[in-house]
């Protein structure tokens, strides 16, 4: 073996010192230059390698750009997954809502264990799962004119989520005033519309397409419509596919149309695209003499409860309702057999739950009656003005408007409305029967 | 005389029999030329489709269709087309579909 001398051994070790030193900063200049983490470009090559994206430059104005998706329900849900997904740099999440049972079969972020827990929080960890890249932003608040602008100021784009017009009119009329792009969708059992609102500032805005509210009554919520959970899934889906070719700038204001999707799952699974009309300019928010500014909107000038009105469902006086309680210990619990309960539901409502002893005529076949006892007679064999008649529904709003009918036109004397209707009784009385 | 598919969307169908598509052929004033408007299909949806006279409102509203309504002909907003005055050819398809609001 040759001696090496202590000299040499120590240079040696000196170099390999320095050579390390060399390739660390090599290999740190060379991430400087590069726009995302090595750990990123293996995340979102798949998506980069579709050329329509542009490639690394999709993919940094996806990372650069702030998305506030408002609502983490049905459309929010799937909608959040995709976007967090392809790697949108900030999302921020309004939802003051939590977690329900009844939410799961479509609101599938969320899951069983987060029961109970704000919609937007239980977002947040499932998207810090999904991809640690994004920054998440949480708003636990109902969205109103007070607070509107303030949470928007810090994104780019919005996404339209909600379920009532109030909130849509709002979300619109802030992202007018702001110069914001709104991905706005909504659906209903089991269809679907999606369209682009304000898009880059110069597209028609929700009031151009819909100047006047829907009167109240017409107006259906999935609670009481219901709602096919892939069917609005497909439809938030559909809302992160426009998000992204609106941040890749796939849309242009040279090719941009205004339009509006529907889509239907049944019988047939259709989707349509309606050509729609563009900016109006006799638009009150975002035509030539605009009224609902950021001042009127902010100052609470501009009223949505009143523009949209609400449903009236005091049609009963107090001496015209009784508590689910009195129903159970007056009625149930003695056994009282001469009084007759109409239960008002559809019968596909009625044919999930009901009393044993109720007689099932939905509202709407009330009201077709016209008042005639004889018909009536049909359904309920024993029925006369004398008889003691209690009407309950879901929540107790149709029962009242069809206690009105008993009494005002077939002149029945003694008819009692449940308050709060079957689910309130389910839930104070007597929790054996299913809620749904 | 015309002849047109008429289609009711977003819920619309149920104050149809839930018959979401129906095939109308569509005369003015009993003659074969006169041509027959969006309008005047509007009356006839009110006076000879709705079923249920309580059901109308659902539809009409201050004698148009109501606000929450989208029309469309040949999947195109009524407001590009003329609304009302629209003149009905052979074939074409007349939609009206509520808006949705859930989420
Ligand atoms: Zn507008």
């Amino acid at each position: 073996m040759v001696e090496v001398s202590a000299e040499v051994l120590a240079e040696l070790e000196l170099l390999k010192k320095e050579n390390a030193k060399l390739r660390s900063q090599l290999d740190s200049q060379k991430s400087d230059k590069l726009p995302m983490s090595l750990q990123e470009f293996q995340r979102y090559g798949r998506q980069m390698i579709v050329e329509e994206t542009s490639g690394i430059e999709g993919q940094l104005k996806l990372k650069n750009s702030k998305v506030l998706v408002i609502g983490a329900g049905g459309l929010g849900c799937p909608a959040l997954l995709y976007l967090a997904g392809a790697g949108i740099g900030t999302i921020g999440i309004v939802d003051n809502d939590t977690v329900d049972n009844s939410n799961l079969h479509r609101q599938v972020l969320h899951d069983s264990s987060k029961v109970g827990m704000l919609k937007c929080e239980s977002a947040r960890q499932r998207i810090n799962l999904l991809n640690p890249h994004v920054n998440v932003k949480t708003y636990p608040v109902r969205l109103d004119y007070s607070n509107a602008f303030t949470i928007f100021e810090n994104y780019d784009y919005v996404l339209d989520c909600t379920d009532t017009p109030i909130t849509r009119y709002l979300v619109s009329d802030v992202a007018v005033n702001l110069g914001m792009t709104v991905i706005s969708a909504s659906g209903l059992g089991s269809e679907g519309q999606l369209s682009i609102l304000n898009f880059k500032n110069e597209g028609p805005c929700y009031r151009c397409f819909y100047p006047t509210p829907p009167p109240p009554n017409s107006v259906s919520s999935c609670q009481e419509g219901g709602v096919i959970g892939p069917c609005i899934g497909l439809v938030g889906t559909m809302m992160a596919v426009e998000t992204l070719k609106v941040i890749y700038d796939i849309y242009t204001l040279e090719n941009f149309k205004p339009f509006l999707m529907m889509y239907s799952g049944f019988p047939n699974q259709t989707l349509r695209t309606f050509k729609m009309r563009g900016r109006q300019n006799n638009c009150e928010c975002c035509g030539l003499d605009p009224k609902i500014t950021r001042a009127a909107i902010e100052s609470g000038l501009v009223n949505y409860f009143e523009f949209c009105g609400s449903r009236n469902y005091n049609l009963c006086t107090d001496e015209e309702r009784i508590s689910s309680e009195i129903y159970k210990t007056e009625f149930i619990d003695c056994n009282e057999k001469d009084h007759i309960l109409i239960d008002v539901r559809p019968r596909h409502h009625f044919n999930i739950s009901h009393f044993n002893h109720a007689i099932n005529i939905p509202v709407k076949e009330l009201k077709g009656m016209k008042g005639s006892l004889d018909i009536l007679k049909e359904s309920v064999p024993n029925v006369s003005q004398d008889s003691k008649v209690i009407v309950l529904c879901r929540y107790g709003n149709d029962s009242q408007i069809a206690t009105r009918l008993l009494k005002d036109e077939f002149k029945i004397n003694d008819v009692k409305d449940v308050k709060g209707g079957f689910f309130k009784y389910i839930d104070e009385e007597d929790h054996s029967y299913p809620k749904y | 005389m015309v002849n047109v598919k008429v289609e009711f969307l977003g819920g619309l169908d149920a104050i149809f029999k839930k018959q979401r598509v129906h095939k109308l052929t569509l005369k003015k004033n009993n003659s074969d030329d006169e041509p027959v408007t969006v309008g005047d299909l509007i009356d006839y949806i009110v006076e000879n489709m709705i079923e249920d006279k309580n059901d109308v409102e659902v539809f009409l509203q201050n004698g148009t269709v109501r606000a929450g309504i989208l029309t469309l002909i040949n999947d195109t907003d009524w407001e590009l087309e003329g609304e009302k005055e629209y003149e009905l050819e052979d074939g074409d398809i007349i939609s009206f579909t509520s808006t949705l609001h859930g989420g």
